[in-house]
């Protein structure tokens, strides 16, 4: 693991996201009402739209474009629609958001 | 060969038993049913929640028109019968006179009115039919207050309906603790706390000396010289049986209508059924044993043996949130003795009464989930000896088995009652279930269980599940979406009701069923409490869908859309000027003049939001709200400053009714459009709101739509006078804001409602519609304001862009 600090737990809306560039495309970083987060690509597998910008219930987002529903612990699709994003490691730590940065930057050989 | 029966009362008792004699016998008998009160029966058990807003009385109605006119019964609603003529067999009433073969009286119960001064004064009521509840409720103003006399039953549920709705309540009661004929004294205690945490005070051995007043009710006066201000009293004393016409016919009458086992009266034609009847010198007030009354009434008609014969009874409270549970006798005695179990935290208090190894009271408090198991245990009389050391913990501790929730159920003997209100056991239930019933609804339908005050239905759904086993599919009820059964309307009532403001305040008190909503509830919950608490309520940002979280519409691409607003479609070389430039610095892929009379920059990444908006504030315009569910465009023609034909001005009436209404929230998107004549450039007649200028003045028509639906407006007003056509206007965005499901445009809620009832509140009755127009412009002084400006701060804007960018860092 490669933890990065991307910045302050207070930075993201409860029950919002943030969005985080990396080289393979933005990853949105949720957070809930219970102040857990979740880091999953941001790009929905049905139209590309922005999962950051959907509403968050529980710990699952609906897709601003077309309402697919998405599993933030797992990444799925729920219910009748099949498709998931990649999702990434997050934690708080001490009120500072990390994610694992092993997946996310570019590789320094590439 | 058909009989005449007449009956006397459409209540709770005969309703069944003519649900009994049709369904045993139908066509024998030609029924003509006399009711004082102007409608026919309806679950009277349940004007507790009508009172408190929880329900309407169309869902308490039990027969209705339809039903009636399916038996042939011949109805007289809003008679009295005012005499009985045994010898000629006919009743009268109101001048006719209809004659029987066969006669039911149920007549109920009047309500005891203490005989003090000032009884007589309006502002007095009492709480026994929809009459009183509905005059209950249009006392009911918030802040105004209510002395209930009784604190018994009747008078607590009706001081917690007035207290939901706002009143401040105070109870007065004779006893030294509430409800003493049905709890002890540590329990009355309990229920005590319970209320008045709810702000309704309590007044224990309270004697009423007089009510004060002039002309109306303004106070109750106590023995002990205390007073109470009160602009509503409710009298809820106790109950006589209603015997008036049985003894004036010299029936054998004592405190009720003498009755045998049969229920038949001294005149064997005569039979009487409910509250008004005194069998073995027995009086009764709740509606299991009357159920009993009537399915032995309907054998006797039928001439086939039957006797009734009184059972226990038990009593719940329906005020939601205070759970209690009485059955049986409690009062200390000789050689009985008493199993407590108290957990304070938790605010619970049982209670079991026992004698002679029998169980013969319980008073259950806070937890009454194994109320019914006491209570079949008190009615069998069940040696409980062995059980004695565990009774208290309920069923679900006897025998090992765990503290299953379930487990309570399952451990219930088939003779165990479910549904106290009509009686039905376990037994019964399972076996409609296994005939075939799979839904709520068709056991109800053939059981009756859990068919009249409700209480139980969590525990016959309980039965079905343990019965249908994974067959059992939880019953789906009509809800705003799969968070909660409760309807849109419901949830809006509620919230009123209760002055519930906050998201989670709703989803706590109506039992949401999820933790945090939906994508679909909680945008409409917003709605509705910023509609309703427009000073109290926060808008909350995370409730809304992305395009009026961000005030821009998001593309396919995800870059948003800003139209600035071009008030009624007018702009200047100035405004021009600054979009031009605006699209210029931002890279705006695409100019483009919208369907509304505005300009459109498309294309715009999220992070340069804040800044263009800046810019466009800069020149002097604000957000045009394409995306909001609230006012979008006014569009406007040229009208009378420029054109031949225009006969007013159109624009500049445009422009004034976009100022008014720009910023408002309503249930979906609003558009007007004025016409300066009835050429109609501005299409005004397929708008929400279309005005139409004509010489004498201005046509004002709503209800159009040309979107997925393509429907012309139809005619509301019509004034000389621009100012009456804002106020008409304003009016009628208040009315549908406060009434309109979320995501109905106007023209589905007018469907809904009614074009005539909206013309009475917003046209009509002047004083309404400067009381709506008001309430718009309150909630106004909060939301007529520009988005943009908000977050166009240089400082607002980090929350904008991108809260990391990694795509730079190299991996050590
Ligand atoms: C920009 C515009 C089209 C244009 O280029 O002219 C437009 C664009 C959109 N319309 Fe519209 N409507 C536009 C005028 C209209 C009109 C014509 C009018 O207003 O005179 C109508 C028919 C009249 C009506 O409102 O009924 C119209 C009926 C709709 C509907 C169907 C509404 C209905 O009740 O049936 C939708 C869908 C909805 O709102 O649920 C819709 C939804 C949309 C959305 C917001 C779709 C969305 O949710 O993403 C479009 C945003 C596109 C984007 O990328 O920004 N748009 N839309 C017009 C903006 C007007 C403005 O200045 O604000
Ligand atoms: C607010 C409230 C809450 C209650 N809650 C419960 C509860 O939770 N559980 C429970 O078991 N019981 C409850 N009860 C009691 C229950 O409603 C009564 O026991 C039941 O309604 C009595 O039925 P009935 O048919 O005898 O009389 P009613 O239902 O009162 O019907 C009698 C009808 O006869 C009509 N009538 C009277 N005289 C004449 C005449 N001369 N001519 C024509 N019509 C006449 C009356 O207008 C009335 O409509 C409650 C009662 C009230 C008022
Ligand atoms: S009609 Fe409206 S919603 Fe449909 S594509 Fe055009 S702009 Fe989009
Ligand atoms: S792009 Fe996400 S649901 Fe269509």
């Amino acid at each position: 693991m490669n933890w990065i600090d991307i910045g302050s737990l207070t930075d993201i809306p409860a029950q919002g996201a943030r969005v985080v560039r990396t080289a393979l495309g933005c990853v949105a970083v949720f957070r809930t009402a219970d102040d857990q987060v979740f880091a999953l690509e941001d790009r929905c597998p049905h139209k590309g739209g922005p999962l950051s910008e959907g509403i968050v219930h529980g710990a699952q987002v609906t897709c601003p474009l077309h309402a697919w529903v998405f599993d933030l612990n797992t990444g799925q699709a729920q219910g009748a629609d099949e498709g998931a994003v990649a999702t990434f490691s997050a934690r708080v730590v001490a009120g500072r958001v990390q994610l694992d940065a092993t997946r996310l930057v570019r590789r320094s050989a590439a | 060969m058909t009989q005449k029966l007449v009956v006397i009362g459409a209540g709770m008792a005969s309703g069944r038993v003519l649900e009994h004699l049709f369904e045993d016998a139908p066509g024998t008998f030609e029924v003509t049913l006399f009711n004082a009160e102007a409608r026919g029966n309806y679950n009277r058990i349940m004007l507790s929640p009508v009172l408190s807003g929880e329900k309407t009385y169309e869902e308490i109605v039990t027969h209705d028109a339809d039903w009636y006119a399916r038996h042939g019964v011949t109805c007289h609603f809003g008679t009295h019968v005012t005499r009985i003529d045994r010898d000629r067999k006919v009743v009268v009433a109101g001048g006719a006179e209809v004659t029987y073969d066969r006669l039911v009286i149920a007549t109920g119960s009047a309500p005891f009115i203490i005989p003090v001064p000032g009884r007589d004064l309006p502002g007095v009521v009492s709480y026994r039919d929809l009459d009183d509840t509905n005059a209950m409720i249009a006392a009911a103003r918030p802040g105004a207050k209510a002395v209930v006399i009784g604190g018994g039953l009747l008078g607590l549920e009706a001081a917690a309906g007035l207290a939901l709705r706002g009143m401040e309540v105070t109870v007065i009661h004779l006893m030294g603790h509430l409800m003493e004929r049905q709890l002890d004294p540590a329990a009355g205690y309990l229920l005590q706390k319970a209320l008045e945490a709810r702000g309704i005070r309590i007044h224990c051995k309270g004697a009423t000396k007089a009510i004060l007043g002039q002309d109306r009710a303004e106070a109750v006066l106590l023995e002990d010289g205390t007073t109470y201000g009160a602009d509503l009293v409710v009298m809820a004393v106790g109950i006589r049986p209603e015997t008036r016409l049985a003894t004036d016919a010299g029936l054998e009458v004592g405190r009720g209508i003498t009755v045998d086992d049969t229920m038949v009266t001294s005149d064997p034609a005569i039979l009487a059924v409910g509250e008004c009847v005194e069998h073995d010198r027995q009086l009764f007030g709740l509606v299991a044993p009357l159920y009993d009354q009537a399915r032995v009434v309907a054998a006797t008609l039928q001439g086939k043996p039957a006797a009734f014969r009184p059972v226990q009874t038990a009593t719940k409270l329906k005020v939601t949130g205070c759970d209690l549970f009485s059955a049986g006798d409690f009062a200390e005695g000789e050689g009985r003795e008493d199993i407590v179990l108290r957990d304070p935290a938790r605010g619970i208090y049982k209670r079991l009464v026992i004698q002679q190894d029998r169980l013969i009271g319980a008073v259950l408090y806070g937890d009454t989930a194994d109320g019914p198991w006491f209570f079949g245990l008190i009615k069998d009389g069940t040696d409980i000896g062995p059980l004695r050391d565990t009774l208290i913990f309920g069923p679900s501790h006897q025998g090992g088995a765990t503290a299953d929730p379930m487990a309570a159920v399952a451990a219930l003997p088939p003779e165990a009652e479910i549904c106290g209100c009509n009686g039905v056991c376990k037994g019964r239930i399972v076996q409609a279930i296994e005939a075939g019933a799979q839904t709520l609804a068709a056991v109800r339908a053939v059981t009756k269980a859990s068919s009249s005050c409700g209480t139980c239905t969590g525990l016959v759904e309980q039965v079905m599940a343990l019965t249908l086993g994974p067959d059992f599919a939880a019953p789906v009820r009509q809800g705003m979406c799969g968070c909660t059964d409760q309807g849109h309307d419901d949830v809006r009532r509620l919230i009123r009701v209760k002055a519930l403001k906050s998201i989670p305040a709703v989803m706590q008190e109506l039992g949401w069923k999820t933790a945090g909503g939906c994508a679909s509830c909680r945008p409409a919950l917003n709605y509705y409490l910023l509609a309703e608490w427009p000073l109290d309520y926060r808008d909350d940002r995370q409730s809304r869908f992305v395009n009026e979280r961000n005030h821009a519409n998001i593309q396919k691409d995800g870059t948003y859309s800003v139209v600035p607003r071009m008030w009624g479609g007018v702009t200047t070389p100035d405004e021009l000027r600054a979009i031009a430039d605006a699209a210029d610095r931002y890279n705006v892929p695409m100019v483009k003049v919208t369907g509304g009379q505005r300009i459109d920059l498309l294309g715009v990444r999220k992070e340069d939001l804040p800044a263009i908006w800046a810019d466009l504030n800069a020149a002097g315009m604000v957000s045009g709200h394409a995306y909001s569910k609230g006012l979008r465009t006014v569009k406007t023609c040229v009208g009378s400053e420029f054109c031949r034909f225009g006969t007013q001005d159109s624009t500049g009436l445009g422009i004034r009714l976009e100022k008014l209404l720009w910023g408002s929230w309503t249930p979906h998107k609003v558009k007007l459009g004025v016409s300066g004549c009835p050429r109609n450039c501005a299409e005004a007649t397929i708008k929400d709101i279309g005005i139409i200028c004509v010489d004498s003045g201005y046509q004002i028509s709503v209800a159009g739509a040309a979107g997925m639906e393509v429907k012309e407006t139809e005619f509301l007003a019509a004034t000389p006078s621009a100012d009456e056509a804002c106020d008409i206007t304003a009016a009628f965005i208040q009315l549908y804001r406060e009434q309109g499901q979320y995501l109905h445009r106007a023209f589905k809620w007018v469907a809904k409602v009614g074009l005539d009832k909206i013309r009475a509140q917003v046209v009509d009755d002047l004083e309404n519609r400067a009381a709506l127009v008001a309430r718009f412009e309150l909630s106004q002084s909060v939301y007529r304001q520009d988005p943009w400006a908000e977050h166009a701060p240089a400082a607002a804007r980090r929350q904008w862009a991108a809260l990391a960018d990694l795509s730079q860092e190299a991996a050590e």
